[in-house]
């Protein structure tokens, strides 16, 4: 469902994205690893158009991802995300965050995006946050309320940018909980992570980047059990080794 | 005190005529300001090179020239180009105009303090930039701008007096006939300093009104 081929992405002079081959289908849950500054996080914002690319593709149920198209609108209605540090809509309530696309970009009726909206809610364990603003929120709280906008929309994919890396630590096992729920509904996920507990007992498949290339890629086991690349040991003893 | 009671009973309903024609000044001027420099601002905002130098332009030409220069420009100088104004209408557009600089600049700051990952946010849920615009960004600059958006107004209200040298008949106008014709200076400017002074009050209370209602907790 999530084709990328030869991506390259520059900032400027600085090649951050070397050449990415992956493909997501439908249902699968893939983790993207690796060191702050491997590129996995501006991947993750090419595919839903965050960022421009120079070369390569990507493409969703076979249509191009072009950050400067209008066609991007619809691609992001379909493949949603998370982001690192919420980004709620500060003015709105949980719930209003939550149908604010249903009903102003897709144009659902308010009665079914609300009535959407609670069940969703209640499924991330907030259903008595409906008409509270985020700032009366815990972040573990706001990244649930982020997800249930997410799944608003009623995508196929959800992309999510390092969602537990802004929170106390408390709070990470409550939204690693919720994202895990979702994956054995079958939603197809895309996450960057730096937690490889998550990634080892969730992931169907875990790729390691560094440098602006994925550098090995398999099964959650292989891959952080007995990883073949001197990097990516490297890497994962250094993850451990501070818990 | 008996003759300032007498006088300003004499003066009195000349001077509020005058103060009609300033508050009307100053609200047609405010609407224009208002929405000529949210659309100034937005222009500024938007990304687009062209428009938002045009804006950037715009703003520093207009800040650049003193608004009395700008009024006799409108008033004396657009007639020989066909187009002839009211003395009303000149100071309303050239106060309108002016301000709508100061205004922008307001609106800008607004609009750049909303975080970055609100716009990435609604984009990532489809939304176009209209959307963005009026469902994410606005409501949240405006809150942030509610502040310097009072203080201009009332700035606005005081500098309508400058209208008074191209002839519109607002308060300072009226006065400075009042005091040429009777040289009751004192009288009358306390009357129109008191007078400005009741005019603000309630842009004031309604400035305040507006940030505890909407502002930022």
């Amino acid at each position: 469902m999530i084709d990328i081929h030869a991506l390259h992405k520059s900032y400027g002079d600085l090649e951050v994205l070397k050449g990415i081959d992956l493909t997501v289908k439908k249902g699968e849950v893939v983790c993207l690893i690796g060191a702050s500054g491997s590129g996995k996080s501006t991947l993750l914002r090419c595919v839903n158009g965050l960022e421009v690319y120079q070369g390569g593709a990507i493409r969703v149920d076979e249509r191009l991802v072009e950050a400067e198209r209008k066609s991007i609108r619809d691609i992001r209605t379909r493949v949603t995300m998370v982001f690192q540090r919420f980004n709620l809509f500060p003015h709105r309530t949980a719930l209003q965050n939550v149908t604010e696309g249903p009903i102003y970009v897709k144009g659902e009726p308010r009665a079914e995006a609300e009535a959407y909206g609670r069940e969703l809610l209640a499924r991330m364990g907030l259903a008595d946050k409906a008409d509270v603003y985020p700032d009366r929120l815990s972040g573990g709280q706001q990244q649930r309320v982020a997800i249930a906008r997410a799944l608003a929309m009623r995508p196929e994919a959800i992309l999510f940018d390092e969602p537990t890396s802004a929170l106390d630590p408390e709070l990470v096992g409550e939204v690693l909980a919720a994202m895990r729920q979702l994956a054995e509904e079958g939603m197809t996920m895309l996450v960057v992570t730096h937690e490889m507990g998550f990634a080892k007992e969730v992931a169907d498949r875990v790729l390691f980047m560094h440098g602006g290339l994925i550098l090995e890629e398999g099964p959650a086991a292989q891959v952080l059990g007995n990883p073949q690349h001197e990097r990516t040991r490297d890497f994962l003893s250094r993850i451990l080794e501070h818990g | 005190m008996t003759n300032f009671l007498t006088d300003a009973q004499a003066y009195l309903p000349i001077l509020l005529r005058g103060a009609a024609t300033t508050v009307g000044i100053a609200f047609c001027a405010l609407v224009i300001a208002t929405l000529f420099g949210l659309v100034l601002a937005l222009m500024r905002y938007s990304g687009n090179p062209i428009l938002s130098w045009t804006s950037r332009s715009f703003v520093n030409v207009v800040r650049g020239i003193p608004i009395l220069v700008q009024l006799f420009y409108i008033y004396f100088v657009l007639p020989d180009w066909g187009i002839d104004l009211t003395a009303f209408q000149a100071g309303a557009i050239g106060l309108g105009l002016a301000y709508s600089c100061y205004m922008a600049e307001n609106f800008r700051a607004g609009l750049e303090a909303v975080d970055n990952g609100q716009i990435e946010a609604a984009q990532s849920i489809g939304m176009g930039w209209g959307l963005t615009m009026r469902r994410v960004i606005l409501p949240q600059a405006f809150r942030t701008v509610l502040p310097p958006y009072g203080n201009t107004m009332i700035m606005l209200l005081k500098d309508t007096s400058q209208a008074s040298v191209i002839t519109v008949a607002e308060m300072t106008f009226q006065a400075k006939m009042l005091a040429a014709s009777t040289f009751e200076n004192l009288t009358v400017y306390t009357l129109v300093a008191g007078l400005y002074l009741t005019l603000s009050v309630p842009l004031f209370i309604l400035a305040s009104w507006l940030e505890r209602r909407f502002g930022k907790k």
